[in-house]
């Protein structure tokens, strides 16, 4: 079973077609995401370019994960000549399966990529059973 | 046909963009490339490449004449190579990307800074390419 799906991204759009009300109306961009399943849990990586951790909103809300990033305006004084970088926030939903503990989940930013690490509960960790010699 | 489709792309790209000439010449180089912005005052211009999740160490910064490389590599933490893969949209390993920039710069004076998976490059122009005001006389 998948515990980490998407969901609800619909309401996010490409800043092409950038409709939907950003920080300051410009949409938002979905991140690039790696999921990988390990024994104790899942980690998730979010690839945020020009975030720094307190442009960071980690939320859980039920069994839904919203990641928002928002950019540092630091860009340089000067006329942007070329561009292809879409310049707007990032945001990104997924669904969690009830195997993830959500009160213990943790979140590490490091240049621009965001690791979350999420643990599965105790009940849904493999468990080895002990075979008794009758 | 990832290469038949980067021809295509490349050629769109030269009809389509107004500012082809002075962009990233790609290469055919098999990998990822970083997304740029360039941007141009009085002064300097200013590269900035999207290289999010890497290491200072792994980025080099070359000029050759007028054009400006960036390359290195990505790598992959250890701890994610072992698990189970449920979501794989990230690139790793070895990237490239080539701009011809459109005045001259002081080699000396170039500067880059790694912050927030940003590489951000300042390369001052040279005085000659500078503009400059030219006073009105009246007669």
């Amino acid at each position: 079973m998948n515990a980490v799906t998407e969901s609800r991204n619909q309401t996010v759009q490409t800043p092409q077609s950038a409709q939907a009300p950003g920080q300051d109306g410009r949409g938002y961009i979905i991140p690039p995401a790696n999921i990988v399943a390990t024994q104790d849990g899942y980690i998730a990586e979010l690839e945020m370019p020009g975030v720094s951790k307190d442009g960071i909103e980690v939320t859980v809300e039920g069994n839904e994960l919203r990641i928002i990033g928002r950019r540092q305006n630091d860009l340089p004084d000067a006329e942007l000549c070329y561009c292809e970088s879409a310049h707007a926030d990032y945001r990104r939903v997924f669904e969690l399966g009830p195997d993830v503990d959500t009160s213990r989940i943790t979140a590490e930013m490091k240049q621009g990529v965001l690791r979350l690490f999420l643990p599965k509960s105790e009940k849904a960790k493999p468990k080895q059973i002990e075979v008794k010699v009758a | 046909m990832p290469e038949l489709n980067r021809i295509q792309s490349e050629i769109n790209r030269i009809f389509e963009d107004p500012f082809s000439l002075l962009a990233p010449s790609t290469s055919f180089f098999e990998g990822w490339e970083p997304k740029i912005d360039i941007y141009e005052n009085n002064d300097n211009i200013t590269v900035r490449a999207e290289l999010p999740g890497m290491k200072k160490e792994d980025i080099t910064v070359s000029l050759d004449g007028d054009v400006l490389t960036i390359a290195g590599e990505r790598k992959q933490e250890e701890e994610n190579k072992e698990g189970e893969t449920y979501r794989a949209e990230r690139y790793f390993g070895r990237f490239q990307r080539s701009v011809t920039l459109p005045h001259p710069v002081d080699m000396k004076k170039v500067q880059a800074t790694y912050k927030d998976g940003v590489l951000t490059i300042v390369l001052p122009k040279v005085e000659e390419a500078k503009p400059k005001q030219i006073d009105v006389k009246s007669s």
